[in-house]
Parts: C-alpha cells; structure tokens; sequence
C-alpha cells in the first residue's frame, strides 16, 4: 500500500487550501497522531495498525463502509474505546491514559445528543462552565457561538423545540464553544433529511475554516467526504487503503476498493499484450485498449484498467480508446445520462456523458471512447501501478 | 329493517359491556367504600346500618395513643425505606445497565427474586438469620427488611427508565470535561427523576402497607399501622378500625397521587418556561 506508509510518516502538504498548511509550518507539531493503532474488543479486531498525523487546521474525513472502523477510531481519539495498542498524540502529548474529561476534544454525534433537560444555553455552557470560565465570559462566548451557528436568541429554548437540523447545529456550537483542540464529528449529517444535510455540510466547513479547528469527520458518504474534506482517509475492514485529498483518492485511487467504494468505478479486467511507451491491454471481451503506465509491464501479467464514468464520452464525441457496445440501460439526469453498455455480455461500463445531441435509448450500438491516460491500471492484486 | 336490527343489537352489546363494567367496578371499590363510609357511622358496631354521621371514630383515633404510636413509626419506616432503596435502586440499575461485567445477567435476575419469594418465607428467613448471628429484634432490622422487599420493585423501575436513557448524553457530557460523577449528578439523575420518584412513592406504599413480614420482625412493643390493626381486630370489630382504615387509604393512595400530580406539573412548568415557537 504505497499512499499509506508515505502519508503516514510525516504530514505531507498536501491539503492545499487548508489553513496553515504553509511550507514553513511544517515543522510544527500534527494536531493528532496515530501510532500503530490497533483495537481489539475480545477476538474481535476493529483496527489494525493504523497510523495517521494530521496537520493543525485542516479538515480530514474518515471515509468507509460501515463497520470498517472509523468510527471506533474517532471514539479511541475522544477517549471512549480503549486501544489496546500504539500511541495517540494529542498536540504532541500521550493521550492513551487521559480520561475523556480531560482530553479537551470537541465531539459532535450523530443522534446530536443535546441534554434533553437543559436549555440551550446550558447546553452550550456546559464545556465552559467544567472549565470554571467565569459567569459573564459563558454568556459572551455562549452568544458568540449561537451566532457563529446562525440560532442568535435560541438560549432559552429546549433541545425538544428544534428542529434536527437546528440540534445539530446548537450540538455544533456546545463542541467549539470551549475551544477544543480537535473536533470529532462522527456522522453528524446522517440523521438530517437531504436538503438539510447540504446546507450543513456548507455550513460546518465554514465554521471550520473560520475557526481555523483541526476537524476530524467520519461518514460513509463519499459525496460529504469529497466536498469537505482536506484529506480522505479511506477505510476498509480496519485498515487503511488509502489517504490522501479528495482528487487524489478519486482520481487516483489506490486499491481496488477505493475505485469500487468512491464512485463505483468502471473496472475493466484484462491482459498486458503489449508494452513500449503505451501498454495494450486485451480485456476480457477481446476488445484491445491502450493505456498509459508509470512503468513497464511484462506482456502476460494480468491488470485491471479503472475508468471513471465521466471520464467516458459517448457516440461520435467518443476519443481516444473507442470500443462498441449495447446500452443497456439510459437513466436521464437532465444535464447528462448514464448508459449502461454491454460488450459482448462479459463487460460492461457504466458512462455518464453529457447530452448532446440526442439520448442514446436501450438497445442501440454506440461507441465509447476513453483517454489512454484518463485510467489508472491495477495490479492483479488490486493494487495501483506506480 | 336489517340495518335497525343490527343497531338494536349494537345498543343491548353495549349496556351489556356498560353493566359488567360495572359490576366489576362495584365489585373492587364496595369494599373500599363501606370502610370509608361505615368510619363515619354513629352505631358503635363496626357493620351496617347506618345510624348517624358521626366524626367521634376520628377522635377515639386521635386520642389513641397507641395508634398515634403505630402510625408514627410506621411513618418513620416508610420515609427510611423510600430513601434508602431508592439510593441502592438508582445506583443497582446504573450498574446493570452502563457496565458490562461477568455474571451481571445472573445479578439482575438474582435482584428481582426476592420479590417472588414468599413474604412470609422471607419473614421466617431474615429472623432466623438475626437469631443465628445472635441480634436482638430492632427497628433497624424492620427497616432493612422493608428495604430487602421493596429493592427489587424499585430496580425494576429505575433500571426500565435508565435502558432508555442513550448512552451518548453521558459521552456527550464526558467530552465536555464533565467528570464521571459529575456528568452522572447533572445528566443522567435528571433524566432518571421520573423512575426515581415512582420508586420513592412504591417504595414508601410497600413499607406502609406491609403486614406478614413485619409481623415477624418488629421490636417486641412496636407497632406499625398494618400489626396495630391486626392487633385491634382481635378484640373486636370496632368503629375505631374503619376510621383508621380510611387513614391508611387516603396515605398510600394520596401519596402517589400527589406524587404524580407533582411529576406531571413540573414537567409542565418546565416545558413552559418559553414561549412555544415554531421550528422551521
């Protein structure tokens, strides 16, 4: 796993756009480190050697299917599940026998978790007031936060008298209020209804930024993980497939499950027949395509092209590797449609282009057509090319 | 005519339920009602007919002072018994439910059994005990045998309250920098208050109420309500015992009564702290 052991050493700069990711911070010391973390409940392993630094400011998403693990790993930062090996660091300091009360970590739940019995203002002075912060600094602070979550003058409603999305964001506002070190979110847009979820995806990212917090974000939705996200951390069964920022893990995805889990990458299976400058690779149906490698590959070995729908044109635009088939399905998306395409009922790809012209129906032939560097190539065990 | 056949059929199924209804209504409050009301009969026997109002059972019962006695003590044992199992139910259902430890399944049943022996058995048992560690009978021992037979009652109530309370409310209030015992006293007592006053007022009726077993544990010379009764009965079937009788209902039914009115008008008071605006 090559993106892995890089990324893990030291914190690369590559959350570009990310606060205080300036070449000359770089010295300075990661918000939270993981040092070959493993947790274990009984027999059962949920991590496993998981190491990871991230940067002051910057916004990382622990992104996976569920029980992957990421949330377990937001839970051992918090201090809510025990690790049973390896080091967390909290701004440089041994967190693993800190009790949760003093760890100074912001958490956001899902379930948002406000008390049901307390206002909103104790709510949200909940932090302070454990941090013994005198009574007329709690209202000032409690005031700022409540405008900095748009709910300016909520302070004496009850949790029971909001909306979800509202609670998510007095939940938002009783985790930064005290100036955490780290903020843990742990799937905090999933309980929300679709539109919400967009508004406060726009919305925690800005009070990131403009708190300048280290946010640690974990979901399963990899449209919230690309839009907001600095750095990805890829999950799968407890360990790491991949990290890096949000086009890399897209558009250069490390393993077999990263292209299937983002996107649901087209995955072509077939064999290197030729290989100077441009790799041929014959696939399954017979068809021929080249490609471009990073390095030379023996003719024989077995590799696995992965071509993103978009990156797919359709009919007479089609360029580049051209190959024919039956669509097989159209779904219209208004903008653009994607076509199900058949290649002598042993492959087939998932295109979604843009319209022009006319919408190709089911049954037709059409042609396809891809870049040769528009791909990433796949070894035969799943993993990157490079 | 079929559809008024029907309706008329419809009409004599419904006085029947009303009349059964009924009946089974007379059949568990005629009891209760003939104490209440034969407590203000003038005839110095204990039965019907009724001869005349009278309030003089009431002022017997005042000047009694063994009554006054029983009740007193009767009174104290009941507050003790609430307070303290209420602590042990609070803390035994916190337990239960947050930790996982070996054996806690096996625990939490072994809490309610002795809710299903026997009263009497239980009876016999904790003074045998007392006499096999060579322990005089005192008002002690009936108060912890009143707390043995309300525990598991209590824990029952407060454990089915603290399953319901999520888990993530104490997180939450951990990860705000609240202590252990601290997010416990802020955040979880708070929302167990409703278990907590039910299990008071149960607690309190169970003592107030209970008659075998104290029976047996009482100090030699002490009376509660329930053995002064008995006690008074064996003489004869007086006026006085009706009255006394309507003094332990208006207790043990009141008292949770007034509890829950309490209960259900703080709850109100606190939801109309603000004025309701709608969320958007």
């Amino acid at each position: 796993m090559p993106d892995r052991s890089q990324a893990s050493l030291s914190p690369r700069p590559v959350s570009a756009g990310a606060p205080g990711t300036a070449p000359n911070m770089d010295a300075e010391q990661p918000a939270v480190e993981f040092r070959d973390i493993d947790i274990a409940y009984g027999k059962f392993v949920a991590v496993r050697d998981f190491s990871l630094s991230i940067r002051k400011g910057s916004f990382v998403t622990l992104l996976g299917p569920s029980g992957c693990g990421k949330t377990t790993i937001l839970r051992s930062i918090a201090g809510l599940v025990d690790i049973s090996g390896g080091q967390i660091m909290i701004d440089g300091r041994r967190v693993d026998d800190v009790p949760i009360y003093k760890r100074n970590i912001g958490l956001v739940f899902q379930s948002y978790a406000l008390f049901p019995h307390k206002s909103v203002f104790d709510n949200v002075a909940f932090g302070l007031k454990y941090r013994n912060v005198p009574k007329p600094e709690i209202a000032r602070r409690v005031g700022q936060a409540l405008d900095m979550v748009r709910l300016p003058g909520s302070e004496k409603k009850l949790p029971s008298q909001l909306s979800g999305g509202q609670q998510q964001r007095i939940a938002l506002a009783r985790a930064i209020v005290f100036e955490p070190q780290v903020l843990l979110l742990d799937e905090p847009l999933s309980a929300l209804d679709a539109n919400m979820r967009e508004e406060m995806r726009v919305e925690i990212k800005k009070i990131q930024k403009a708190t300048g917090i280290t946010a640690i974000f974990v979901t399963h939705d990899q449209e919230e993980a690309l839009s907001m996200s600095d750095r990805i951390v890829v999950m799968n069964a407890g360990s790491v497939e991949q990290i890096g920022t949000p086009e890399e893990v897209y558009e250069r995805p490390a393993t077999a499950f990263v292209a299937d889990f983002l996107g649901k990458a087209n995955m072509l299976a077939g064999t290197v027949s030729r290989s100077d400058g441009q790799i041929a690779v014959t696939l399954a149906a017979g068809q021929t395509v080249h490609v471009t490698s990073p390095r030379p590959l023996a003719p024989g070995s077995k590799v696995t092209v992965v071509v993103r729908s978009q990156k797919l044109s359709v009919g007479p635009a089609a360029g580049g590797n051209r190959l024919s088939g039956r669509v097989v399905s159209t779904s219209y998306l208004g903008g653009s449609a994607i076509y199900e395409i058949d290649f002598g009922g042993k492959t087939s790809i998932r295109a979604n282009a843009p319209i022009n012209g006319r919408i190709v129906r089911e049954g037709e032939i059409i042609e396809v057509g891809f870049d040769p560097s528009g791909c990433v190539l796949l070894d035969e065990n799943g993993q990157r090319i490079s | 005519m079929k559809p008024a056949r029907r309706k008329q059929e419809g009409r004599w199924a419904w006085r029947l339920t009303g009349f059964v209804t009924l009946c089974v209504y007379i059949f568990m409050f005629a009891p209760i009602a003939a104490t209440v009301i034969l407590s203000f009969n003038a005839s110095m026997f204990g039965g019907f007919p009724m001869t005349g109002f009278s309030l003089q059972w009431y002022g017997k019962l005042m000047a009694n002072e063994a009554v006054l006695a029983a009740f007193r003590t009767s009174l104290w044992i009941a507050l003790v018994t609430a307070a303290a199992t209420t602590a042990i139910g609070v803390v035994t259902s916190f337990a239960l439910v947050r930790f996982d430890f070996p054996g806690k399944q096996a625990l939490s049943t072994l809490v309610i059994l002795p809710a299903l022996v026997p009263e009497t058995i239980l009876g016999v048992g904790l003074l045998v005990l007392i006499k096999a560690v060579d322990q005089p009978r005192t008002l002690l021992l009936l108060v912890l045998g009143h707390i043995l037979l309300a525990v598991p009652y209590v824990v029952l109530i407060t454990q089915a309250r603290m399953v319901g309370i999520r888990r993530v409310y104490e997180e939450a209030a951990l990860s705000l920098g609240a202590s252990r015992f601290s997010s416990f006293r802020e955040i979880t007592l708070p929302l167990l208050i409703p278990a907590v006053v039910a299990g008071a007022l149960l607690a309190f009726t169970i003592s107030f109420d209970n008659t075998s077993a104290s029976l047996f544990w009482r100090p030699a010379g002490v009376e509660t309500m329930p053995t002064q009764i008995l006690s008074m009965l064996k003489i004869s079937i007086s006026p006085e015992i009706n009255a006394l009788g309507t003094v332990m209902i208006l207790v043990t039914v009141g008292i949770p009564l007034i509890g829950g009115v309490l209960m259900q008008s703080l709850t109100k008071l606190r939801r109309r702290g603000e004025p309701k605006e709608e969320a958007k």
